[in-house]
């Protein structure tokens, strides 16, 4: 709490901000907020710059404004970037995403599903995964797991017309319902649901639900997949690298950090400091829990 | 009290919403089997006089009447004590294995309540039923009325005071312009008007429903010739109108058993929200008050448990 004049030192910002958990931060901008009459986060704003301050900027909220910071910042940029929406429909439990949902409203003054619903075109698919509220029991009717794997098969051969039963099974089902309809699909088709969707399209809809589905099998496996792309890519993607690193954090980066490893045989902090360079690679560490 | 007075009063005891019990234990108590088989003569569509064998028997709906009507006043008290996220969660369940024309509870609970409290029932629906109130909707329902009713049973509405007047401005036109073609594409289908309905804050869509008013000189429930439309939008933007006509087509004598049915849902889950506004709408539309309606319709305890439900407020 002792800020007075450490003006814009990205060493201390990122020593103090970060290692500090999400009730600490916001203990913080209460604090600065006190005695400097002015909002901290206005204040990094104005000081820091670039990957840095974005990734700053999304750190120092508590996981559900940060969340429904993504989700508008999404639906707001030009490409319409949904890969967020779907993640945080499906990665989160469905408490978290109700919370999300809350912070949502009193952020932006509307719902996250009217948003979503009014910035896409089409099928309500998204803004049925942003409003679901999944039953969280870890039951598994095997039976339905049979029909619905099949349904699933069918819906898929008939194109447009079966996305209505696909968006039904994978926003309404528990997410160990689905695992298991997944799996039951593998056993029964010989091919994982995502290569089949993927081989018949490669549209807005199939690739929403490819994500939704590589989500809420593993989204551990997932998230590496996002992290190794977002550093493969010629100039390194560093929304993505952000966006993971500071959302999971605080939840299960160490365990994506080891699948990160089994894959590439190379540490992830390796990986990023390799690919990133200067305040924003030191803070990085600082969040993988590498001390500088 | 003559005979004739006793006969019309356990009459009067036997027909209508609830049994009068007061009545029933004091006239039926004192009779003697010369007294009951002349009320069983003189109630010919309640016993069937079997000429052969010379007796008369119980006619089979009236057997089941006395079933629902004795129980009418425990559902009130069970429904009552209830907590309202449980009572919603059930309310929802009865209306599917109901059936399509019970479809019209979804829409009730789903507009009617507050974003907490339908979250509130979606947390007890869990609980009670293992599944989440959107599967369970979405694969009981196969027709039309699905994406609906999906959408709205999913709805956590922004409950702010918020409200951009330009995008209600223009949804409104959306909405007027999608009934005028209805012909060519059924509301039911339209993706635009249901993202509208079930994703909008409430007071949002009372901005629409305004400027509907003044586009097309119609309110836009009228103008929705779908029923489950047309609820959705009575419950979200007008619903003490909505509750009031609910109400009305119940309090009948003769109706079937789940208008019946609405009489108990509605006083019981608006009593502690906005009974008062509800008693002073029905009087607006009908000209005569709720509790005078209620006295004429229901009977015994049932009667005085709502009686004193809609006193409340």
């Amino acid at each position: 709490k002792n800020f007075v004049g450490w003006g814009a030192d990205g060493k201390a910002i990122i020593s103090i901000l970060g290692h500090r958990n999400a009730t600490q931060r916001t203990q913080i901008r209460e604090a600065y907020h006190n005695l400097f009459q002015e909002d901290l986060i206005k204040r990094l704003e104005s000081e820091l710059s670039g990957d840095f301050e974005r990734a700053m900027y999304r750190w120092i909220w508590e996981p559900a404004e940060r969340e429904a910071l993504l989700a508008n910042l999404a639906l707001k940029s030009a490409d319409k970037n949904y890969q967020v929406i779907v993640e945080i429909s499906c990665v989160l439990s469905p408490e978290e995403l109700f919370v999300v949902r809350r912070a949502y409203h009193n952020r932006y003054k509307r719902s996250l599903e009217e948003d979503v619903a009014a910035n896409t075109t089409g099928h309500l698919g998204r803004a049925r995964l942003v409003s679901s509220f999944r039953y969280g029991g870890s039951e598994i009717n095997a039976k339905l797991a049979e029909s619905e794997a099949d349904a699933l098969h069918e819906a898929i051969k008939n194109k447009n017309k079966g996305n209505g039963e696909i968006i039904r099974i994978l926003t309404t089902r528990s997410k160990t319902q689905l695992v298991a309809t997944f799996n039951r699909y593998r056993d029964d088709h010989g091919i994982a649901i995502t290569k089949k969707l993927s081989d018949e399209g490669s549209d807005e809809f199939h690739k929403a639900a490819n994500l939704a589905i590589s989500c809420i099998n593993d989204h551990k496996k997932y998230y590496e997949k996002v992290l190794r792309n977002a550093m493969e890519s010629v100039g390194t993607d560093e929304e993505a690298l952000t966006r993971v690193i500071v959302t999971r954090a605080e939840k299960d980066l160490k365990e994506i950090k080891e699948v990160y490893y089994k894959r590439n045989n190379v540490h992830l902090e390796h990986a990023v400091a390799k690919e990133t360079s200067g305040d924003y690679k030191k803070f990085l560490l600082t969040l993988m829990g590498k001390e500088d | 009290m003559a005979f004739n007075q006793e006969l019309e009063a356990i009459t009067q005891a036997f027909s209508g919403h609830g049994v009068d019990e007061k009545s029933l234990v004091t006239i039926l108590g004192k009779w003697d089997p010369q007294e009951r088989e002349s009320f069983r003569k003189n109630t010919p569509h309640s016993f069937i006089e079997d000429h052969e064998r010379h007796f008369q028997r119980c006619d089979d709906h009236y057997v089941r009447l006395l079933k629902h009507e004795f129980v009418r006043f425990k559902n009130a008290v069970v429904l009552w004590t209830m907590h309202p996220w449980e009572r919603d969660a059930r309310l929802v369940k009865e209306a599917l294995k109901k059936g399509p024309s019970a479809y019209g509870v979804l829409v009730e609970v789903a507009c009617t309540r507050s974003s907490e409290e339908l979250l509130g029932a979606r947390k007890a629906y869990h609980s009670l039923f293992d599944h989440s109130i959107e599967e369970d909707v979405a694969s009981h329902i196969h027709g039309i009325e699905r994406k609906l009713l999906v959408a709205l049973v999913s709805a956590y509405r922004y409950e702010g005071s918020k409200v951009k007047d330009d995008t209600a401005k223009s949804e409104a036109k959306i909405l007027s312009n999608a009934i005028k073609n209805v012909h060519k594409k059924p509301i039911n289908e339209d993706d635009e008007v249901i993202r509208i309905l079930a994703t909008r804050s409430k007071l949002h869509l009372q901005a629409v429903y305004k400027h509907y008013k003044e586009i097309s000189g119609k309110n836009l429930d009228e103008d929705l010739d779908d029923l489950r439309f047309k609820e959705t939008v009575q419950c979200l933007c007008t619903p003490q109108i909505y509750f009031s006509k609910v109400l009305n087509a119940a309090l009948r004598i003769d109706v079937d058993k789940n208008t019946k049915k609405s009489l108990t849902r509605v006083i019981v889950t608006r009593a502690d929200i906005d009974i008062k506004d509800i008693k002073a709408e029905y009087h607006n539309l009908y000209e005569v008050s709720l509790p005078q309606k209620v006295e004429e319709v229901a009977r015994g305890n049932y009667k005085d448990f709502l009686l004193n439900l809609i006193a409340r407020g």
